[in-house]
């Protein structure tokens, strides 16, 4: 079980979060977007062994949503960021991508 | 290669001899520098494609190469419920054609599988679970395959131990059964089809991890591995909760994530249920194994991970819900608890499908429930292997569909983890 910093509140028991799985997703434009594309967009995901930029939803909290880096493969968090920030740069060795 | 034939004579002779004279079941052969055809990943779903590929097509010039060992996945981990009451055609022919070849495979493989078809109950606790499973029993029936509704006071005779109070927090309305359903060893299926593929010459190699993939012009060439390189005409790949890893080395992205999915089992009692029973809207299913344990199954993690544990939560609500419907449990000590990792689809439906780079296949997205398929998706990934082309049970379970839309959604029938 993860203990998780949510930038509003604090560290917190992660049974009070959800995840939202990979960040940064761009969402394509619908109009021209092909259908390769489009699915591509709907259901394919990096799903990394190591480091994983991914969404948290506060659920039973503040009821916000934030980013965190963190390892696939030790659970550590790296870093915790806004909704709205890009990914900060890590050391993929230091998140165990193997 | 001949081998003994296991049966009771075998046993009897064996055990005169105080059990020192049993033979190998497999060899532990170095690698050959080619082959015909390298499935990436010894798990119950390699092995039974090695097998079908010699058995079927002919093809035996074959080596499967498994990272650590044999079954040491999630074949090894699951708790091996079997069944084939899926919603969609799709999904219920290829779940029943599995479902078929476990009913001959102790006599098929010669190697007890113990499959043992006690039934398999599903349980309603809402008006909204009645429907489900009411229509998905309809959808089962024409398909031909076996599936009765069952009221809660029939599931209270089958299983005595069930509280179908109506004064719980989510008291059993009825529920589902599929008679021909059940449960086998999980072990025994992974090595009763090694130890056939040996036979027919199949090199299985443990200890063997596929680290790159090699590809010229569009086309595999073979492998990378950490006993070193391996040439191959053509390549199929079922690593399981690794599906991702594996395929972003042929270059694919895949619309799997990992996740630790979680099971258990209790200290031994006595005989108590004779079936399996699983309930999707309070996340719990139990059986009970020959040695006594109960074996309960929880559900999965819900962010991505690839280390083989899963969150103490998960287990606690789990359990929860467990004391509450079989209360007899509750003063049980759990013995072991233990995590895999699954490749979970969108649509909870796998992939076994040809891949845009020529001679690679890739078989994966069973998630939680891909030991039921065991025999199924070996037997139509060795035919999709062989012939370059898909068979019939498996073609809608395709790449493309992903860029179609034609998605399989079998939420309901696989909403309970397992
Ligand atoms: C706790 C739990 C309970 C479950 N319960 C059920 C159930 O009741 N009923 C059911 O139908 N299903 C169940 N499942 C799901 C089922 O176990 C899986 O869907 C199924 O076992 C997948 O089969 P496999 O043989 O492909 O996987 P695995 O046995 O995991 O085999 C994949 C193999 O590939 C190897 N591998 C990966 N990468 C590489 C590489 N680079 N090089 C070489 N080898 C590699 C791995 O080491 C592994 O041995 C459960 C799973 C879990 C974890
Ligand atoms: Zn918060």
């Amino acid at each position: 079980m993860l203990l998780i910093e949510c930038p509003h509140c604090g560290p917190r028991e992660q049974t009070e979060f959800t995840c939202g799985g990979e960040g940064h997703i761009v969402r394509p434009d619908p109009a021209t977007a092909t259908d390769a594309e489009w699915g591509h967009y709907l259901f394919m995901r990096k799903n990394p062994k190591g480091l994983h930029y991914e969404r948290w939803f506060h659920a039973h909290g503040c009821r916000q949503w934030f980013h965190a880096a963190r390892s696939t493969v030790t659970h550590e968090i790296f870093a915790i960021y806004g909704i709205d920030e890009p990914p900060p740069a890590i050391d993929a060795n230091k998140a165990g991508s193997r | 290669m001949a081998k003994m034939k296991y049966s009771i004579f075998s046993l009897l002779r064996q055990a005169r001899d105080y059990h020192r004279g049993w033979p190998k079941a497999w060899r532990s052969p170095e690698p050959k520098p080619s082959y015909d055809v390298i499935i990436i990943g010894g798990g119950g779903h390699g092995l039974a494609t090695a097998y079908y590929l010699a058995k079927e097509h002919g093809i035996t010039n074959v080596a499967v190469l498994e990272k650590g060992w044999l079954g040491g996945g999630n074949t090894g981990r699951n708790t091996t419920i079997v069944r084939s009451n899926y919603l969609w055609d799709e999904s219920a022919h290829l779940y029943e054609h599995s479902l078929k070849l476990f009913e001959g495979l102790s006599q098929d493989l010669n190697y007890n599988v113990m499959f043992s078809q006690r039934g398999v109950i599903n349980l309603a606790h809402n008006e909204h679970d009645l429907k489900e499973l009411s229509r998905r029993g309809h959808a089962c029936r024409l398909n031909g395959i076996d599936y009765e509704m069952i009221s809660a006071e029939q599931i209270k005779q089958i299983a005595p131990i069930i509280n179908i109070s109506k004064n719980i927090r989510y008291p059993v309305l009825g529920g589902s059964i599929q008679r021909r359903a059940g449960n086998a060893r999980h072990d025994a299926v992974a090595w009763g089809y090694a130890r056939r593929a040996d036979e027919f010459g199949i090199d299985i190699i443990q200890n063997c991890e596929v680290t790159g993939i090699d590809i010229e012009n569009g086309r595999v060439t073979g492998v990378q591995t950490t006993r070193g390189p391996i040439k191959a005409r053509k390549i199929g790949a079922v690593p399981a909760g690794h599906a991702t890893v594996v395929g972003n080395m042929a270059g694919l992205t895949l619309p799997v994530e990992s996740h630790p999915l979680q099971a258990m089992v209790s200290e031994p009692i006595k005989p108590v249920l004779d079936t399996v029973i699983m309930s999707n809207t309070v996340h719990v299913y139990i059986s009970q194994s020959d040695k006594g344990e109960l074996v309960l199954g929880a559900g999965i993690d819900g962010f991505n991970s690839y280390a083989q544990r899963g969150s103490l939560d998960v287990i606690e609500h789990q359990l929860e819900a467990l004391c509450d419907l079989y209360p007899i449990v509750k003063r049980l000590r759990i013995m072991r608890t233990w995590g895999g990792i699954v490749d979970t689809c969108p649509d909870a439906s796998p992939i076994v499908s040809k891949t845009p780079v020529e001679g690679f296949y890739m078989n994966c997205g069973w998630g939680t429930g891909g030991f039921k398929a065991t025999p199924g998706s070996g037997w139509v990934f060795a035919h999709t292997i062989a012939q370059d082309r898909p068979h019939r049970l498996n073609e809608a379970f395709d790449l493309k569909r992903f860029e179609t839309g034609f998605l399989i959604d079998e939420h309901g029938a696989a909403a309970v983890a397992h």
